[in-house]
């Protein structure tokens, strides 16, 4: 299947609706679908639950907090211990209107992993011992303790590539690839930014890091400057 | 107690001292704050190869030039690459880190237990925390080395019998490094390696919980 080509991020958001379990990819400033992001806050959607490694840290995921959109935050790193500069998740967390699901990056990347690659949970060290595991099955293997995690799954993903061809192939550029190219296999309508959108055949076929199976809307957009000061 | 008011480490000796622990052609993935600063002391024909865990093997020290939103290390800041970097997506990174490809990983702390379980992502007392990277790489590294201030900023211990605070990993660290000393975790418990410049190891104990035993080569740092 060809991928749709959309004119504006505002028409490629169509069909969302409220309650929407919705993956945004990104790291910080790498690769963040803003455009994706403030299409989606102009558009109102609300009761969202969000899938992202970082929110409110040099994305702009938070922005959708501002009208309470987001209900529910699955995330690796979205609270700080200090209360300086804080963001509206933030803000909202403390005062119990939003919740969250605090997971470790390696296992968030890895669930959304096994989400798209149809396998039904796996085994990892990470958390053991931890208020990560708690509700969950502890399984003894060879001498060691493994933490049963399932696998993540969404009903839109939010993706920013540096080039789509009009198939759907996309390249991202540097750290680009980050959760976008884990997260493009694991929604049941993945939506692509690209700064870029070239004929089919004119991205090398051995340098394309998501191919076009994975692929269903792709919209132009300029990036938007996004940065984190890390603090 | 008469330690009080003498000289601790900077966090640039602290992190230059944690430096001298990483092996030619190792490689080493640096947790976001005092550990990042690790990176400005590794000399660069030590070829060591810093892996980020958004996806970077083989960067090098901060970028000053123009900043380029999509290069930057897991702390959001910009960097530079070394020849021969690559990137690679966040489930590959956490494969890496996971499957034991990366001989040391340096966190922050702020408790480590005389067990070697370490608390670094949450402060109950003022609520909130995030985890990130930090609970895959504590067992998925080969070697976890802490780099932290050895008391709180009231002058509590941080190395205690047992964490107080939510950990991150049970009985992951192998070495600490403080602004007081060098202290390794061993199946006994732990082992006062260094001290400070101008600190007595008596000094060094009485503001650390856990009992320490004194190595036999007990000497001061060298910086």
């Amino acid at each position: 299947m060809t991928a749709t080509i959309y004119e504006s991020p505002d028409e490629a958001l169509e069909g969302i609706e409220d309650g929407a379990r919705i993956m945004v990819g990104g790291f910080v400033s790498a690769a963040s679908p803003t455009n994706l992001i403030f299409a989606l806050k102009r558009r109102g959607t609300r009761e969202l639950t969000v899938m992202a490694t970082n929110i409110g840290f040099g994305d702009r995921l938070d922005e959708l907090c501002e009208d309470r959109q987001v209900s529910k935050a699955i995330a690796s790193f979205a609270v700080r211990a200090s209360t300086a500069r804080e963001s509206k998740f933030e803000a909202q967390y403390r005062r119990g209107e939003v919740e969250l699901e605090l997971v470790p990056q390696g296992t968030l990347a890895e669930r959304i992993r096994a989400g798209g690659a149809g396998i039904g949970g796996f085994l990892t060290r990470t958390g053991v011992g931890t208020q990560v595991a708690e509700g969950k099955e502890v399984v003894n293997w060879e001498g060691e303790e493994w933490l049963l995690e399932r696998p993540l799954r969404a009903d839109v993903a939010l993706i920013r590539a540096h080039r789509a061809d009009r198939l759907g192939n996309l390249y991202y550029r540097l750290a680009g690839r980050n959760f976008n190219a884990v997260m493009a296999t694991a929604a049941d309508l993945v939506i692509v930014e690209a700064e870029e959108i070239v004929e089919t055949g004119e991205l090398p076929p051995d340098a394309i890091h998501t191919p076009a199976v994975y692929v269903d809307r792709i919209v132009r957009c300029d990036a938007v400057e996004v940065r984190w000061d890390g603090r | 107690m008469a330690a009080e008011g003498k000289a601790r480490l900077t966090r640039e000796l602290v992190a230059m001292r944690v430096a001298r622990e990483l092996a030619p052609g190792s490689t080493v993935n640096l947790g976001v704050g005092l550990p990042t600063l690790v990176g400005a002391f590794v000399p660069p024909e030590a070829n060591i190869l810093l892996q980020s865990e958004n996806g970077i093997l083989g960067y090098g020290g901060f970028s000053e030039e123009a900043f380029d939103p999509e290069l930057v290390n897991a702390g959001g800041q910009p960097i530079r690459l070394n020849p021969g970097a690559s990137f690679f997506d966040s489930a590959a990174s956490f494969a890496m880190i996971r499957g034991g490809h990366i001989d040391v990983a340096v966190l922050g702390g702020l408790q480590v237990s005389a067990r070697g379980d370490l608390a670094n992502w949450s402060v109950p007392e003022r609520g909130g925390g995030s985890i990130g990277g930090a609970m895959d790489l504590a067992v998925g590294a080969r070697c976890l080395i802490v780099a932290m201030e050895h008391t709180t900023k009231d002058g509590r211990p941080r190395i205690l019998r047992e964490c107080t605070y939510p950990l991150t990993g049970r009985g992951c660290v192998d070495l600490i490094v403080t602004d007081l000393a060098v202290v390794e975790v061993g199946p006994a418990g732990l082992t006062l390696r260094e001290v400070a410049p101008g600190w007595a190891p008596g000094e060094v104990a009485a503001v650390t919980d856990a009992p320490l035993a004194l190595a036999e080569d007990l000497r001061e740092m060298e910086l």
